[in-house]
């Protein structure tokens, strides 16, 4: 087969993957590299890619520090206490500290925010989220990335990067393919900022058959942004930090309006509450520091988002399913019905589709809801990814050695999903994570860093061969059989997909073994990946389409791998709702009150796994009302003690 | 619901093929007119119904959990900056809905930087990007540091 090679040279900056990330980075990289030639690389089309294709309802990301809303440290504690302590508090104090202005210049460009008409502020659907007409969202940042970037390329899937061979630990930019034409397409750049996205579909999700398209997280998201990085060798934190959403059953329509701005809530099929039943054996798992009732009921602490996960899955497993959110009340209010629709035809057009579908009209009937399969991100409720450098002014040295953002390999940098132990980014915070980068990445450069990068002939030959190889796999093997997909000798995208799925489902964790799995079930697990690696050799295609799946299906397979890693290493279940290790049911502050760190040796494939130190930059004690309770609560109990 | 194409209204211009995030919308080489190749990767995101032109695309609940007999249509009007909404029950009762999509005309709310006065030396080496401190408050201040927000660093457990 005559494929074309194109290369792009002299490239300063690369985005790899324009999702709310990577845009960001380009818009910002020309801010501070007016003369930098800056090239996008974008395997779907950048005016409808990644998680906001079909837009977004709300900014979930906004301190609100021009109306004297929130401090950048009140969002670092509500990040961690969500996450049962494990974040990156220096670099969520750095995203918090820049996010408005990414929002105050969304809304310059023509995004639509709706406004709070009593204050003039805009309208709070909780305290960090904001409401937004944003069926256009992407449309408007995908314009500010290719205004200011030289070159976007479209439909050209990014397998791999390319190292720089003149002997030290660097980037010297990637390739990957168009997955139209087939062209084989070289970048050769002095950074890369890794902007492709979290991974969906690695678990087997809920729906089957024609709706396998139905999950949570972008089909698209095909955790290229692990693969890659994990490929290069970078180093990786909280990859077992999964997510399990509790979403409208069926179409995973989001709950957060419903529950923030329309104060829907949740009961189960007998109409009764359920979190509270739940709640003190769980806090003999997690301990009261992370889950206390009256702290939560009396200030602005947020009980963990995966613990409430928990409750419903106990609940259902009692017998007492379907949980229902009532909407009933709410939808009597004809302008919060309009909100719960506009909901979800501005983000998840699904949800709307099976409510007509089925006649379910939420003012006459509560819907159903139900906990999905995992999702590995880490812009959510979640905080998966690469291991990089926080801002100079901020980070601890064991959090800074380098620019800002950037990853255990020099020029590499990450945006959004991509980087690690910053959970509750979302939207905003992960374009302000692709500024931050693309700034750094300029700052980089301009220090001299990036002189002398050597990217020999012989690593992009040997990359080209490997990223075609499922064509002509196919080509040969196909004539050995008369018709069909089943073949002895190749394996196709479809029924890969589908064995990765079923092994990460059943040895790590997803919906049919209720979120369970212990040691035993890892090294299996790892086991049946490791075979399942060797197949990947002999994956098909039939086609360029079928060539970007296969890839996904390596990517995907990468980052399973390091999640089961990192699952198998941590031993405790330090997010009881998102997954259990049945032998360590407890939360170990003792043992575990650390970060995860791996690294995949490039040339073995063995994996390194490290604790890393947590730093935190504020306590509890800064929030008010939480330190007013505590105090009343010590006072008695120090007397009782001087009375002993 | 997967999309699937009306016969009779597609032309085959390929809009929808330019924009579907799965690449997933390919146009039959017999009839050459678009249609959905892969059904189980489709996100139901509805990019592909708004590019067209035709309004040839529709798309019908998954088969796995959603009974036949519903729509849910819209119009996205660049020009007018507004996206409706029609859904259609199974038992046709019908909602509307109406939204914005964007307060100015498009490709006309960003700046170009490279044609905005270059950034300084001390702006380089702060911690501030473009437009900062201005745009995130409209007082004076600076950008929040640790010491301005009297914080510090602290290794151990907190809560
Ligand atoms: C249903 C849903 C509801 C949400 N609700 C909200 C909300 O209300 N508010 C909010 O603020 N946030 C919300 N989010 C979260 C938000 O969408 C994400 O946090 C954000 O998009 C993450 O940005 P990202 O750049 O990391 O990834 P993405 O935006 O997904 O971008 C990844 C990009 O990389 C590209 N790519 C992938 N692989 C490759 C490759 N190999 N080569 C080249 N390119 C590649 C993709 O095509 C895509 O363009 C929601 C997400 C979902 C799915
Ligand atoms: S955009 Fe519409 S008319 Fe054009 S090819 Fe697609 S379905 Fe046919
Ligand atoms: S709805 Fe979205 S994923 Fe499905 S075919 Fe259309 S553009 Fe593609």
């Amino acid at each position: 087969m005559g494929i074309k090679t194109i290369v792009e040279d002299n490239i300063d900056i690369l985005v790899a993957g324009a999702g709310l990330g990577g845009t960001g980075t380009a818009y910002e990289a020309r801010h501070w590299g007016r003369d930098k030639k800056i090239v996008i690389a974008e395997k779907a089309n950048i005016n409808r890619s990644g998680a906001v294709a079909q837009g977004l309802y709300a900014i979930n990301c906004y301190m609100g520090t021009r109306w004297g809303e929130n401090n950048p440290e009140d969002h670092v504690r509500y990040a961690r206490i969500d996450l049962m302590g494990m974040v990156r508090e220096d670099l969520l104090f750095d995203m918090a500290r820049h996010v408005d202005s990414a929002v105050h210049k969304f809304e310059e460009w023509g995004l639509p925010l709706m406004r709070n008409e009593k204050t003039g502020a805009y309208q709070r659907e909780g305290r960090w989220q904001i409401m937004i007409h944003g069926e256009s969202y992407k449309p408007i940042v995908a314009e500010a990335a290719t205004k200011n970037a030289d070159k976007t390329y479209n439909r050209v899937m990014i397998t791999h990067l390319l190292m720089d061979e003149s002997g030290r630990n660097r980037v010297g930019g990637a390739i990957g393919f168009n997955v139209r034409t087939g062209n084989c397409h070289v970048f050769k750049s002095k950074t890369v900022v890794v902007g492709a996205g979290g991974a969906s579909n690695i678990y087997k999700p809920r729906s089957v058959g024609e709706g396998a398209g139905r999950v949570w997280y972008a089909p698209w998201s095909s955790g290229s942004a692990y693969a890659l990085m994990i490929n290069a060798g970078a180093k990786m934190t909280q990859m077992e930090n999964r997510i399990v959403l509790a979403r409208f059953k069926d179409g995973y329509g989001p709950v957060g309006a419903y529950f923030l701005h329309l104060k829907t809530y949740t009961q189960n099929a007998y109409g009764e509450e359920y979190e509270s039943k739940h709640f003190p054996a769980l806090q003999k798992m997690v301990g009261k520091e992370y889950l206390d009732m009256e702290a939560s009921h009396r200030t602005h602490r947020p009980i963990p988002t995966c613990l409430r996960n928990h409750a419903i899955i106990q609940e259902v497993a009692a017998g007492r399913g379907p949980i229902h959110m009532v909407t009933m009340h709410a939808f009597q209010d004809p302008h919060l019905e309009e909100v719960g629709w506009e909901n979800f035809l501005g983000m998840t057009v699904g949800q709307a589709v099976l409510w007509a579908a089925t006649d379910l009209d939420p003012k006459y009937q509560n819907p159903e809801l139900t906990t999905s399969e995992p999702y590995v991100m880490g812009s959510h409720a979640t905080g998966c990814g690469a291991w990089c450098s926080g801002p100079a002014d901020v980070s601890p040295p064991e959090y800074q050695w380098g620019y800002n953002r950037m990853m255990s390999i020099e020029g590499l940098f990450g945006a959004g999903d991509a980087v690690g132990g910053t959970p509750h980014a979302f939207s905003s915070g992960s374009f302000t994570e692709g500024r931050i980068s693309g700034k750094s990445a300029c700052q980089y450069i301009d220090d001299g860093k990036a002189e002398g990068i050597v990217v020999s002939d012989s690593q992009i030959e040997k990359r080209k061969a490997e990223i075609f190889k499922p064509l002509e796999t196919y080509q040969v093997g196909r004539n050995e059989i008369v018709a069909g997909t089943v073949s002895p000798s190749y394996l196709l995208p479809h029924p890969g997909l589908q064995r990765l799925q079923k092994i990460m489902d059943e040895y790590c964790g997803g919906v049919t073994v209720n979120y369970m799995t212990n040691d035993k079930l890892l090294n299996i697990g790892l086991q049946k990946l490791k075979i399942m690696e060797e197949d990947l050799e002999k994956v098909g295609a039939e086609d360029t389409h079928q060539l970007m799946r296969a890839w996904e299906l390596k990517h995907r397979h990468r980052t399973s791998e390091c999640v089961m890693q990192h699952t198998l290493f941590r031993k405790e279940t330090r997010w009881p709702g998102y997954y259990y290790r049945g032998d360590a049911m407890k939360l170990d502050d003792k043992n575990w009150h650390c970060l995860t760190v791996s690294r995949r040796d490039p040339e073995t494939g063995e994996y390194t796994l490290e604790k890393a130190p947590l730093y935190h930059l504020v306590g509890d004690m800064e929030d008010k009302a939480l330190a007013d309770m505590k105090k009343s609560e010590k006072k008695p109990a120090k007397k009782a003690a001087k009375a002993k | 619901m997967p999309t699937f194409v009306y016969m009779t209204r597609c032309d085959g211009c390929g809009y929808c093929v330019d924009i579907c995030p799965s690449d997933i919308m390919h146009i039959d080489k017999k009839y050459r007119r678009a249609y959905n190749i892969e059904p189980s990767m489709c996100w139901e995101c509805y990019s592909c119904v708004k590019a067209c032109p035709h309004h040839a695309i529709d798309a019908r609940g998954y088969a796995d959990f959603a009974p036949l007999g519903h729509s849910v249509r819209t119009i996205r009007d660049e020009e007018a900056g507004t996206i409706a909404w029609r859904v259609t029950f199974r038992d046709g009762r019908v909602k509307n809905f109406l939204s914005p999509i964007t307060t100015v005309p498009w490709g006309t709310g960003i700046p170009d930087f490279r044609n905005e006065p270059e950034p300084t030396e001390a702006e380089r080496n702060s911690q501030l990007l473009s437009f900062e401190p201005k745009y995130i408050r409209m007082d004076d201040g600076d950008i929040a540091t640790l010491k301005s927000q009297n914080l510090e660093m602290k290794e151990g457990v907190y809560y």
